[in-house]
């Protein structure tokens, strides 16, 4: 029963935990490309430029959150998505917006956009160095351990996996109900519908598309704040993210939020299944097993440096067999 | 005062004229209907009043006020709504939901909306929590129709409201058109099938070559022995 | 949009009359500049650097046919790079015979053997619904096979790629000529481009961005973590050179020999540049590019085109890598960087001129010559920032030297957004043809 833990531990909890993080990513994406119509490269440094943003409000007052029994971090965490948010509404004015308006190709704004993650690379390193630094400053790091009755092993949750599940769903279902009830909520989805059909209905589109970039840059800051709490924050982490994402976001189903969550928790879980060890799981069958038989020590189906393969291989899959992905998405 | 005018409108895509020159009244209880044939420009006609495309001379007037050249989102504040050939529903929303994207401007009168675009079509009413893009063509025209209705348009511009549609949609749809404008709205509409919607014309524009060729009330138009001869296929 | 469709002949007109003098200007202030940095840097440095121009100058001309020719954007230069430069460390570095004179290449063949075993079986299994088995059967036989016969293998290789490291440290080279490992750095590059074309082609563009810098990451993963192969973070130096090597003529007269050696292959890539081109299959290309659906209508494979524009791109690449690495004498897989090796290129590309073979040339030394120059001025430029930073906010920055280097990062994505928005079509821009 220890190694049931052990998976539990190893692959339900870390690859929910993933799971949330490339979710919450791959919806970001998704909306981007469902309003704008290209793919935003720079979204994995809004990630980390959101929590950069985080970061610093929390250097600055590491002892806000102490009154609310909260890491400093979350309660700074509406401050920095802020923050993002303004950023990213001011990368849309001056870089997006111009070339949209001279109405370029979408390949020519996934090159800016490239341009845009370059610029902030060089932002975020220029101030955070390139060294990775723990979002728990001055504080510790709550670690629980739940018994199982019967079993020595426990099972490990930290608080920041608890706080990443709990925002999770209620981002997921604020989302929800902003795009199903609020008026602004469906004039997106009918500006991801048909833009020039919302034009001609009086929806304000450029409102809109700064709606999108909030939302987007909120939703940046949430995800990498919240995987840096659980691990720290790297500032070169952004294209190791990148590719899970949009897989994420492709296998969902381009523009489809919430197959771009569902798209997120496959990636995670997918990530996380190649990498977990399988013969820890069998190691109870050893001796019951024929001589000849003998039982690798590692029996991961691919090592942990090559983790980024697999989404690379998911996106690949996906792109053979079903370019719109599992949730029938926009355009190909 | 007409409801709405176009002078001597010259225009057209990319430098390359379509229209050289159309001229067009609408008063406010009026239909009309521009026909023609295919290129005749009659589809740039209506898109050059929405704003769709740069008008290069002439002029454009609502209720006597210039509207050239406006941008479409300024003239849906003005009361103009305008109902595209294709692609004139937004496919996963709900009839409901489009509707109220019709009323994006005034979303304070949009219940109240809503219940007479439902009474005005009745099928609607019980498919409104359905994605419009799965209902048969004739309902989607009348999700069109109702989007822009929503807005309590002075003038609704349809463009070819009936095309492919079965011959029960299509007098259905006319029949709405005549409803629609017996309510106060002044509709102007581009249509194939020229006869049947002359008969519920009062004005009728024959267009050729970005031109008006004949300009008539509906039922003189349908008389003119020329007209039918060239136009309307005999 | 619409007022400049009208005027297509006329500024071509334009554009016919002032381009020599515009390309001659150009080229002219480029040749001050690196005159200056002869005058000031001395001869040797220049030559390296000119060197390294070259190969950049190879690389781009790869990207510039798949961007500007066929309008494919490939983000994932770096990965083509280091299987060129892998490829061209392989074959020119010494044999290792202690690990040839021992067991382990036996075992290694028979790991290749079980890998393409498994292959072909799986590959059977995948086939077996033409001879009547239900493909629900058939698809699980396949999964279960595949995950089985992979498991095995890998457990396999990671057995015997641990036993090289532990006894010979890595399997070395094959000890020939360098230029058979720029030839089949080429052809790698040219067969990863013709799985990634495969699969992306036929999709939106952005798609085929997110596949190729994915593949760029898992090849530098690859050599990265392959110890047993590439000796990893150990790197590999020194490489042969295809020319005297400076120990024997001295570093000016072998940087010489090697610029030669590049500069000539630019010559002849330029000339088939031309000449392809200008040929039908050129005017194909750029037909697709410009109007993808009338050129379907005209019953243009448009595939098969795009694919051959995308593999001959990721050659050009492959090769031009290859000889970046040989002539720095060390194989470093951490070495490789998106920035240098993918986003530096991209600049030179649509800064000097997309579609423009001349432009790209012009662009990619002068990138270079600006990215060379540009550490010591972004160290300067640092220091400025942090007295002032230091006098206002107390401030106090470690490390400037990684810092200033990512302030070029910087100015690289700035200088991107900036030549989209001023100048699309780059300092030298194509020239399009009248065939009409």
């Amino acid at each position: 029963m220890n190694e049931l833990i052990y998976f539990f531990n190893y692959v339900v909890i870390a690859g929910s935990v993933t799971g949330c993080i490339y979710a919450i990513g791959a919806v970001g994406v998704t909306l981007i490309y469902s309003i704008l119509r290209f793919a935003h490269f720079a979204h994995a440094d809004m990630m980390t430029l959101g929590t950069l943003a985080v970061l610093l409000l929390t250097l600055a007052f590491p002892h806000a959150g102490d009154p609310l029994g909260l890491p400093t971090a979350i309660v700074m965490l509406p401050v920095g998505m802020a923050i993002t948010s303004l950023i990213a509404v001011g990368i849309d004015r001056a870089f997006y917006q111009p070339l949209r308006n001279h109405g370029v190709k979408p390949i020519v704004m996934v090159i800016a956009s490239l341009g845009v993650t370059l610029m902030l690379q060089g932002l975020i390193r220029l101030f955070a160095g390139t060294g990775s630094q723990n979002l728990y400053v001055d504080a510790r790091k709550e670690i629980f351990r739940i018994d199982v009755p019967g079993i020595t092993r426990p099972i490990i949750l930290t608080e920041p996996q608890i706080i990443l599940f709990i925002v999770t769903v209620l981002a997921v279902v604020g989302l929800h109900l902003f795009l199903t009830r609020a008026r602004l909520g469906k004039a997106m989805r009918a500006m991801s519908d048909n833009p020039d059909l919302a034009r001609a209905s009086g929806i304000n589109t450029k409102l809109i598309i700064t709606l999108t970039w909030v939302i987007a840059g909120s939703l940046a800051t949430l995800a990498g704040t919240l995987l840096s709490l659980d691990v720290a924050f790297k500032p070169d982490l952004s294209f190791f993210l990148l590719l899970p994402i949009f897989a994420a976001a492709i296998v969902g189903g381009v523009g489809h939020p919430y197959g771009a969550i569902a798209g997120g928790f496959l990636v995670g879980f997918a990530e996380t299944l190649a990498v977990f060890n399988w013969s820890v799981l069998l190691r109870p069958l050893r001796d019951s097993l024929p001589t000849w038989l003998e039982l690798p020590n590692n029996l991961a189906l691919v090592g942990t440096e090559y983790k980024i393969v697999v989404p690379f291989f998911i996106l690949i899959a996906v792109l053979i067999w079903r370019p719109t992905g599992i949730f029938k998405g926009k355009v190909i | 005062m007409p409801l709405l005018e176009a002078i001597d409108v010259h225009g057209g895509y990319g430098g390359m004229n379509i229209l050289n020159g159309v001229n067009m009244t609408i008063e406010a209880d009026e239909v009309g209907v521009i026909v023609g044939p295919n290129g005749a420009g009659k589809s740039t006609m209506l898109k050059a009043i929405f704003g769709l495309l740069t008008i290069t001379q002439g002029e454009i007037r609502l209720r006597g006020e210039a509207i050239t050249n406006l941008s479409p989102h300024k003239l849906v504040e003005m009361g103009m709504g305008f109902v595209p050939q294709e692609n004139n529903i937004f496919p996963s929303l709900s009839v409901e939901e489009n509707l109220e994207m019709g009323a994006f401007l005034k979303p304070g009168t949009a219940s109240r909306l809503k219940a007479q675009i439902y009474e005005f079509f009745p099928p609607l009413l019980e498919k409104r929590r359905q994605p419009a893009g799965e209902l048969s063509g004739g309902q989607r025209q009348m999700v069109a129709m109702g989007r822009a209705l929503m807005n309590e348009p002075s003038v609704l511009l349809l463009d070819e409201p009936t095309a492919g549609l079965s011959p029960l949609y299509m007098n259905e749809i006319f029949e709405r058109v005549k409803t629609i404008n017996a309510a106060g709205v002044g509709v102007l509409m581009v249509e194939q099938n020229a006869k049947q919607a002359l008969r519920i014309a009062h004005k009728g524009f024959v267009l050729a070559a970005g031109q008006n060729r004949f300009t008539d009330t509906g039922a003189a138009l349908l008389d003119d022995p020329q007209v039918a001869k060239s136009f309307l296929g005999g | 949009m619409n007022s400049t469709s009208n005027t297509p002949s006329s500024r071509h007109a334009a554009s016919h009359r002032t381009m020599p003098k515009r390309e001659l200007v150009l080229f002219g202030g480029l040749a001050l500049v690196v005159l200056a940095v002869f005058a000031t840097m001395g001869p040797a440095y220049s030559t390296r650097m000119l060197v390294e121009a070259s190969c950049y100058a190879i690389l781009a001309l790869g990207l510039t046919i798949q961007w500007g020719y066929a309008g494919q954007f490939n983000a994932g230069i770096m990965g083509f790079v280091a299987l060129g430069g892998f490829s061209a460390t392989f074959f020119s570095i010494p044999v290792n015979h202690e690990f040839w004179s021992s067991d382990l290449p036996g075992r290694l063949g028979w790991v290749l053997l079980a890998m393409v075993v498994v292959t072909a079986i799986v590959f059977g299994i995948s086939r077996l619904d033409r001879i009547g088995v239900p493909k629900l059967l058939r698809t699980t036989l396949a999964i279960v096979a595949g995950l089985v016969g992979y498991l095995v293998v890998i457990s396999w290789l990671r057995s015997v790629t641990g036993d090289i490291e532990s006894q010979v440290e890595f399997i070395g080279g094959l000890g020939l000529p360098v230029w058979l490992g720029w030839i089949v750095g080429g052809v790698l590059a040219g067969g990863v481009g013709y799985f990634i074309g495969h699969i992306c082609l036929g999709l939106r563009s952005d798609y085929l961005v997110i596949a190729t810098l994915g593949i760029a990451e898992i090849i530098k993963a690859f050599l990265k973590n392959s110890d047993w192969l590439t000796r990893g973070t150990a790197t590999i130096s020194p490489l042969p050179w295809p020319v005297a090597e400076p120990g024997d003529v001295g570093f000016l007269t072998a940087r010489a020999l090697y610029l030669s050696v590049t500069v000539v292959m630019i010559a002849v890539i330029f000339f088939l540049l031309h000449r392809a081109y200008h040929a039908p299959w050129g005017r194909m290309i750029r037909a697709i590019r410009d109007n993808e659906v009338s050129a379907a209508a005209m019953g243009k494979s448009i595939n098969r085109r795009r694919q051959e524009i995308f593999v001959f791109g990721c050659i050009l690449m492959g090769i031009g890598g290859a000889a970046l690495t040989s002539f720095n004498g060390l194989f470093d897989p951490q070495g490789f960087l998106p920035l240098n090796h993918t986003f530096l290129v991209l600049v030179m590309v649509i800064l000097g001129g997309p579609g423009n073979n001349l432009g790209t040339l012009f662009g990619a030394v002068l990138v270079y010559v600006i990215w060379i120059m540009s550490g010591p001025m972004a160290l300067a430029v640092m220091h400025a920032f942090v007295a002032l930073g230091s006098h206002w906010f107390d401030w106090q920055p470690g490390n400037l030297d990684s810092r200033a280097l990512q302030a070029r990062v910087f100015v690289i994505g700035l200088l991107i957004l900036l030549v989209l928005r001023f100048a699309p079509r780059g300092l030298i821009p194509e020239k399009v043809a009248h065939h009409d």
